[in-house]
């Protein structure tokens, strides 16, 4: 299994480069000029000695792969830039903002797991249920919802109404009640229906008539032979909910005033402060990127298949 | 699954496919079906309750709300058929080379695809506004550009079982030319498993248009985009909370009824999707 992480792990690092021109090239093809936008944020009269100044300050006058080069090894070195707004370098700013967003993204993640899992396992044990039947609904609610109506709704009724809950900003436990629920939502919604699918597969399968026959108790057999195997195609897609969380994440950070990256990101993008934009992408990816890491390692380790397979081969 | 066959769930289909019918006819019939014009100010009638005239009030701008969410249809139905129609194009002319050419050529693109992948792909399309700018052309190009590569995938996968499949080979047999094989024998049934695939993804890309709106990185105001109109409306979620209500309602309905369908044809499909797609 070791030898298929580091495989997972060596392919990384080129991928994350190729993405890393991929981002440069668009910055560059794109219908702004760097130079402008660095005069107009720096309250700079963009006079043509003015604009040829900063270019060759930014490195614009130089070819487009002495360019990137440049970046690569300041990238390397974990400098990706000064923000042309904050004049500050654009990675602290990014890791100032970062905690806030994680903590949101993982509250709501692990409250995805939370509820999702005991949802998912008793709809289908109680197969065309009550409890079924209403999961099946909040699973179409859920997908159908915006996140940022939602969040709207929840402020309306708990902070607007009721007053028991805080409407923005980021504190205590209270604060966070809001924000996790609304992102969490979704693939909260995703997931139980995706576990009561997997569930239903699994406890027709051979092995659990088999262990039945045995005489094994049910809730072993339910732990140990279905619920194990089922929660593969789960984690799985625990991957691309990842994706999902980050990429909603920025709409909650805006609607509940949530001092996290993405609300950084969104301003950086009206500003078009583009070291910003360039350096929130990359971290947004290499964030992403991780976590199918850590799944894909975590659902080689749950089917054996794979641990084994991987390794007769290695 | 199920209860496929199941009364609620063929009234829910039935349910959804009216609210379609109704969506695409206001789209169509707005400026018949909204009575006043969607963007015109009329500062003394601002923040009106619902009453003659404009049954469902009017906004901080005296906007008839009415109005602007029937308008909001067209833009919702418009980007959405834009954005489907590029990915289309877009997903063919890739997947179809890739598995048609083989060799290098199919490397280099499935490459491309797994780059695209890799990006979590609402925080792409928030980059790609910021390098194209914001509007409602840029909003289409960035959602398509993030969500061609799946497409050409799964193109790229049904082209290669189709190559194989007797009757090609038959027309391969007979003399007929690759790019006549290729219109004839191949390109229809791809083009029927992509717009099937489409479907089940519309209200997903709908939900990314209107959050970039929302964010004011989408479609810009005036337009009466309902994700445009939450926003707006932001600082009166304390004084008048239906101007939030109704816009995210609708999208709300319409993300919901493109769902709807779009879970049965899933079902469907199901085996044909598992084994031959992603």
């Amino acid at each position: 299994m070791w030898g298929y992480v580091g495989r997972r792990i060596l392919v990384l690092g080129p991928m994350l480069v190729l993405v890393s021109v991929v981002v440069f090239l668009l910055l560059r093809w794109g219908a702004g000029d760097p130079a402008l936008t660095y005069l107009r944020l720096s309250q700079i009269p963009p006079t043509p000695q003015a604009l040829a100044d900063a270019r060759s300050a930014l490195g614009l006058d130089r070819p487009l792969g002495a360019q990137y080069l440049g970046w690569l090894a300041r990238a390397v070195r974990l400098d990706f830039g000064t923000s042309y707004v904050t004049r500050r370098p654009v990675l602290g700013d990014l890791l100032y903002y970062l905690p806030a967003t994680l903590e949101l993204a993982g509250v709501s993640l692990l409250l995805t797991i939370v509820v999702s899992v005991p949802l998912g396992v008793l709809a289908a044990l109680h197969r065309e249920s009550l409890l079924d039947n209403l999961t099946r609904v909040l699973a179409f609610t859920g997908v159908s919802m915006p996140s940022f109506w939602l969040g709207f709704l929840l402020v309306y009724a708990f902070s607007v109404q009721l007053h028991w809950l805080p409407p923005m900003g980021r504190g205590g436990v209270a604060h966070l009640v809001l924000p996790a629920i609304t992102l969490a939502l979704m693939s909260t919604c995703i997931n139980i229906r995706l576990l009561r699918g997997s569930l239903l597969e699994h406890l027709h399968a051979r092995s659990v008539l088999y262990a039945r026959v045995r005489g094994i108790r049910e809730r072993w057999v339910i732990g140990r032979h279905v619920l194990q195997n089922a929660l593969i195609p789960v984690v799985t897609a625990l991957g691309m909910h990842i994706g999902e969380l980050l990429g909603g994440a920025v709409i909650v950070e805006i609607i509940f005033a949530w001092p996290g990256v993405g609300r950084y990101a969104v301003s950086a993008i009206y500003n078009r402060d583009y070291p910003v934009m360039q350096c929130f992408t990359l971290l947004m990816t290499v964030i992403f990127v991780g976590c199918n890491l850590a799944v894909d390692i975590l659902y080689a380790w749950l089917d054996p298949r794979i641990r084994f397979g991987r390794e007769n081969t290695a | 699954m199920s209860c496929e066959g199941s009364p609620v769930r063929r009234g829910l289909l039935v349910a959804a496919l009216v609210v379609i019918g109704a969506l695409a006819a206001a789209a169509l019939l707005a400026p018949w079906v909204a009575p006043h014009d969607p963007t015109a100010i009329d500062l003394a009638r601002k923040l009106q309750p619902p009453g003659k005239g404009c049954f469902l009030g009017t906004d901080h701008l005296g906007r008839d709300l009415w109005s602007r969410l029937v308008y909001g249809a067209r833009v919702s139905i418009g980007t959405v058929v834009a954005i489907v129609a590029l990915i289309l194009v877009l997903s063919l002319a890739v997947g179809c080379t890739a598995g048609y050419a083989g060799g290098w050529v199919d490397a280099l693109l499935m490459r491309a695809c797994d780059l695209f992948l890799t990006f979590p792909t609402f925080i792409l399309a928030m980059f790609l506004i910021g390098v194209l700018g914001t509007g409602l052309v840029n909003v289409i190009l960035a959602i398509a550009f993030t969500h061609w590569a799946w497409y050409a995938r799964i193109v790229r996968a049904l082209v290669l079982t189709l190559k194989q499949r007797n009757y090609v080979l038959a027309a391969r047999v007979a003399g007929t030319s690759r790019g006549r094989i290729l219109i004839r024998h191949i390109l229809p049934p791809v083009l029927a498993q992509l717009a099937i695939l489409a479907t089940l993804d519309i209200g997903h890309m709908m939900l990314h248009v209107s959050g970039l709106s929302f964010l004011g990185l989408g479609v810009q105001p005036p337009t009466p985009e309902w994700g445009v109109m939450i926003n707006d409306a932001r600082q009166y979620v304390w004084t008048q909370p239906a101007l939030i209500l109704y816009p995210g309602l609708m999208i709300f309905l319409t993300v919901m009824a493109f769902n709807i369908p779009g879970d049965h044809l899933r079902d469907v499909l199901d085996p044909v999707v598992r084994t031959q797609g992603a």
